[in-house]
C-alpha cells in the first residue's frame, strides 16, 4: 500500500537529503533540478516501486506566466497509486530533465509536451515534433496561440 | 542495432510504410530502414489524424466533449464515454446510480468483446487471411452494435454514458436479448477458436514474432493485453476497482514470452472472462433511474456544472489498454486543461523495440498485435 | 497429431459457414449431425431494407403541432449554444415593428433557424437540452440529392416536420414527450385559471371593444 502523502513525502526527504517536496492538497511539487533524483527514488525504492508513468503532459498559465509539467505515476508491482509529481517552470524558458532515460514510457509523452506546447526536455534521446509537421511553427495548445489564417498566402 | 558489418550504409534501403496502406490500421506512416528484408531501423510517424481534440474539449462544456469521446477510439465508443464520465465525476463529486453502474458495465464489456474480436479479425486480415476470420467476427460485432443501436440510437458514436449514470435507461427487453446474445456467444467463440488457435500456419507467423519482455513492457509504460501478454499482472479493473468492478469475480489471463501469438490469445482469453462478467452484470441488474439526480441536470443543462477548482484523472482498462482522462477545472464550465492519455499512443514507443530484426511482413502482423486507432494515437 | 491438423479444422468450419448459407446446406449439415448456426446475414440494400430501433438516430428536425407555425421552438437559443461541432444557426426572435418580440400562438418564434448537416455529429445533446421539446431526432438517412452544396444547409421549412411525424417514427418517445407536456399544459392551466370565490363582476361597456 503506498503511505499517505506526509509520510510518503517525508520518506522521501529522508533518503534524498537535500531535497525538498512541497506537498498541496496530495500534489507534490518539485523542482526542476530534484526531479530524476525524486523519480529514481520512487522507482527504485522496493517500498514505493513507481514504475509505470501513466500520464505526463503539460499545463499553459500565461496570465501567471508558468508552465506546469504534471506526471502521473503508478506501480504495476504493487498496485497502486497515483502519485501526482508536479514541476513549475517559467513559461518562456520552460526546461525540464527528461525522463525517458528511466520511464521509457515517458519518450512519447515528452515528444508530445515539446510539439504542443514547447516545453523542453534536457536529455530526451529523441526531441522531435510527433504530432504536427516537422515545419510547423509554433506551439498549438499554448494558451496564446493564434492560428495562422488560411486563406492568407504565407511565403 | 547496427547493420550488418558486410552491408554499406549505401545499401540500406529507407521505406515509407504508409500513410497510405491498407494494414497499417488507419493513416500512420513507419519509416523502416531495411537491410534486404531485415528491418535495421523503425521509426514510427504518426499525427496524419490529428484534430485537437484537447483544444476543442477546452473551449466547450464538459458534456459537449462526449460526442468527441465517441471518436477518439472510434472502434470503442462506450469505453470512451465511460473514461470522460469517471474523470467529470471525481472532478465534481457526482455520484452514481445503482443502476447506472451495471448498464456501463454491460456496456464497457459488451465494448471489449467486440474489440477483441475485430482485432482478432483485422491481425488475420494483415497476415493475408483476407476477410474470412474478419467477417465472422464482425458477424457476431454487428449483434453487439444492433445493441447499442437499441439503447443510444447510433451504432458507433454512441454518446451514451453521462457523469452520474446513463443518458436514458435501455428500452424494455433489451437485457433478454442481450442475454440471449452472451449465452449463445461462447459457440461463436469456440468456433473462432478451431478456425484460428491451432492453425499452423498462424502459428509459424506470430509465435516467437515481435517479442516484448517483461522488463521493457512495464518500463515503457505499456497496457492492455499488450503488456499481459508479456506476463505482468496488471488490469486497471482490478488495480483500481473503478465503478464496481468489485463485485465481479474475473481472471487476468497472462501470456508467457510475449510474441504475437500470446496477444491474440490473451485477447480471446479476455473475450471468455467478460462474458463471465456480462453473465454476472445482467443477473444482478437492479431496477431504479439509470442517472443520479445530480447527472440528470448536468445532462439537462451542461453550463450550469461548474465543477469546483481542482484536477482529477480517472483511467480505465479500455480493450486497447489504460485510457485516461486528465481534467483541470478552474470553476468555469469549461475545462481549463484537458488531456487523454492514450493508450495506443503509449503502446507505440515499443514498437521499434519489437521489429528490429525481424521481416518487414513481421512488422505489419507486430503493428497488428499492438491494436492501435489512429483516432486515439493522434486524437 | 497429422501434421497440418490445425489448418483442416479451419477449414472444416469456412466449409461449414459456406454450406449453411444455402437451405440445402443447413438440412445436409443436420443429416450429418452438425447443428448449423445462422445463415447469410448480409441485408441487400435497397431491395431490403434494415429496421432500425427507435432510437435510431440520424440529423434533427424541428416539431409542430397544429401548422407549421404553431412550432414549439420558442427562439431561446440554448441549442445553438450546446451543439459541440456549432451547426445550428438561429435568427430570432422575431420582432414586430416597434421592436419588441412578435408571438405567433402565445410564443416567440426564430426567424430562420438553420442545420449545417455537413457538420452536425448526430450526438443529440440539441434534443437533450431543449427546455421546449422543440428539437427532436429523426431517423431518415436517404438523403442524397443532386446538387453539391445546398442540400447539406437545412432550412427551418426543410426541418419543420408534426408531431404526428414524430409519433409515427418514435412512439416510445413521442408518447413521453406528449405526457410530459400535456402535464405542463395542465399546470399553466391550473395556475391561470380564475379563482372559484372570486364573484363574476360583468365587465364595463366601453372595454368591450378592445383590440
Amino acid at each position: 500500500m503506498l503511505p499517505a502523502p506526509e509520510e510518503l513525502k517525508q520518506s522521501v526527504e529522508e533518503l534524498l537529503p537535500g531535497v525538498t517536496l512541497t506537498l498541496e492538497s496530495a500534489i507534490f511539487w518539485v523542482t526542476p533540478n530534484d526531479l530524476i533524483a525524486v523519480c529514481r527514488c520512487l522507482k527504485d525504492t522496493e517500498r514505493f516501486s513507481l514504475d509505470h508513468v501513466a500520464n505526463l503532459t503539460a499545463i499553459d498559465y500565461p496570465a501567471e506566466q508558468r508552465m506546469d509539467v504534471v506526471y502521473h505515476l503508478y506501480s504495476m508491482a504493487k498496485k497502486h497509486g497515483p502519485v501526482t509529481l508536479k514541476v513549475q517552470l517559467d513559461r518562456n524558458h520552460a526546461a525540464v530533465p527528461s525522463l525517458t532515460p528511466i520511464y521509457r514510457g515517458a519518450e512519447f509523452q515528452e515528444r508530445e509536451a515539446y510539439d504542443l506546447f514547447g516545453v523542453i526536455f534536457e536529455g530526451h534521446p529523441d526531441l522531435r515534433r510527433i504530432l504536427m509537421w516537422d515545419e510547423f511553427q509554433g506551439h498549438p495548445m499554448r494558451k496564446d496561440y493564434v492560428p495562422e489564417d488560411q486563406d492568407v498566402p504565407s511565403g | 542495432m547496427s547493420p550488418d558489418a558486410a552491408t554499406p550504409v549505401s545499401e540500406l534501403l529507407e521505406v515509407s510504410l504508409g500513410p497510405q496502406h491498407p494494414s497499417t490500421h488507419g493513416v500512420f506512416r513507419m519509416n523502416a530502414v531495411l537491410d534486404g528484408e531485415t528491418i535495421v531501423k523503425l521509426k514510427p510517424v504518426m499525427g496524419y489524424l490529428h484534430r485537437n481534440h484537447e483544444q476543442i474539449g477546452e473551449g466547450t462544456s464538459y458534456i459537449a466533449s462526449f460526442p468527441f469521446t465517441d471518436r477518439l477510439d472510434y472502434f470503442c465508443a462506450m469505453s470512451n464515454n465511460l473514461g470522460l464520465a469517471l474523470a467529470i465525476e471525481r472532478l465534481g463529486g457526482i455520484a452514481v446510480s445503482e443502476r447506472g453502474e451495471y448498464l456501463r458495465v454491460i456496456m464497457a464489456e459488451l465494448t471489449r468483446v467486440l474489440n477483441h474480436v475485430a482485432v482478432t479479425g483485422f491481425l488475420l486480415n494483415d497476415m493475408g487471411a483476407f476477410g474470412t476470420p474478419l467477417l465472422y467476427a464482425f458477424r457476431e460485432r454487428e449483434k453487439i452494435l444492433d445493441f447499442f443501436e437499441a439503447a443510444s440510437g447510433s451504432r458507433m458514436m454512441c454518446n451514451y454514458v453521462r457523469p452520474g449514470g446513463v443518458r436514458v435507461d435501455v428500452p424494455p427487453g433489451w437485457c433478454d436479448q442481450v442475454r440471449a446474445f452472451v449465452s449463445g456467444f461462447p459457440r461463436f467463440l469456440d468456433e473462432f477458436e478451431t478456425l484460428l488457435t491451432q492453425n499452423e500456419i498462424i502459428r509459424q507467423r506470430t509465435q516467437g514474432v515481435g517479442v516484448l519482455p517483461k522488463a521493457l513492457a512495464v518500463n515503457a509504460s505499456v497496457t492492455g493485453p499488450l503488456l499481459r501478454a508479456s506476463g505482468v499482472n496488471y488490469d486497471i479493473r482490478k488495480a483500481d476497482a473503478y465503478s464496481i468492478y468489485a463485485r465481479f469475480p474475473f481472471k487476468v489471463p497472462l501470456g508467457t514470452v510475449g510474441d504475437v501469438y500470446d496477444r491474440y490469445y490473451v485477447r480471446i482469453l479476455e473475450i471468455r472472462e467478460s462474458l463471465k462478467i456480462l453473465q454476472q452484470a445482467l443477473k444482478e441488474i437492479p431496477d431504479g433511474p439509470s442517472v443520479s439526480p445530480k447527472g440528470a441536470a448536468l445532462v439537462k443543462a451542461p453550463r450550469t456544472f461548474r465543477p469546483p477548482k481542482g484536477e482529477a484523472y480517472g483511467r480505465i482498462e479500455a480493450p486497447k489498454g489504460e485510457l485516461g482522462f486528465y481534467l483541470v477545472s478552474d470553476g468555469t464550465p469549461q475545462p481549463y486543461r484537458y488531456h487523454i492519455r492514450a493508450p495506443s499512443f503509449v503502446n507505440l514507443t515499443i514498437l521499434e523495440d519489437m521489429c528490429l530484426g525481424q521481416k518487414v511482413a513481421d512488422a505489419i502482423v507486430i503493428l497488428g498485435s499492438i491494436d492501435i486507432v489512429m483516432g486515439e494515437v493522434d486524437r | 497429431m497429422i501434421v497440418g491438423q490445425g489448418i483442416f479444422q479451419g477449414m472444416a468450419v469456412t466449409l461449414k459457414t459456406f454450406f449453411q448459407t444455402y437451405a440445402w446446406g443447413r438440412v445436409l449439415l443436420r443429416a450429418v449431425g452438425v447443428k448449423p448456426s445462422e445463415g447469410l446475414v448480409t441485408i441487400e440494400y435497397p431491395d431490403v431494407k434494415q429496421k432500425h430501433h427507435e432510437r435510431f438516430r440520424v440529423f434533427p428536425f424541428l416539431v409542430y403541432d397544429a401548422s407549421p407555425d404553431d412550432l414549439r421552438c420558442v427562439s431561446c437559443k440554448i441549442c445553438e449554444q450546446e451543439c459541440p461541432p456549432q451547426c445550428i444557426h438561429i435568427t430570432g426572435p422575431a420582432k414586430d415593428e416597434q421592436g419588441r418580440p412578435a408571438k405567433a400562438h402565445g410564443r416567440t418564434y426564430p426567424v430562420e433557424f438553420s442545420i449545417d448537416t455537413s457538420i452536425c455529429m448526430s450526438c443529440r445533446i440539441c434534443v437533450d437540452v431543449c427546455p421546449f421539446d422543440a428539437i427532436e431526432m429523426d431517423n431518415a438517412y436517404e438523403l442524397s440529392s443532386d446538387e453539391r452544396k445546398d442540400s447539406m444547409w437545412m432550412t427551418k421549412d426543410a426541418l419543420l416536420k408534426p408531431n404526428e411525424y414524430f409519433q409515427k417514427i418514435k412512439p416510445a418517445e413521442a408518447a413521453e414527450v406528449d405526457a410530459r407536456l400535456a402535464a405542463k399544459a395542465a399546470k399553466a392551466a391550473a395556475a391561470a385559471a380564475p379563482k372559484p370565490a372570486a364573484p363574476q363582476t360583468p365587465p364595463p361597456a366601453s372595454a368591450a371593444g378592445a383590440a
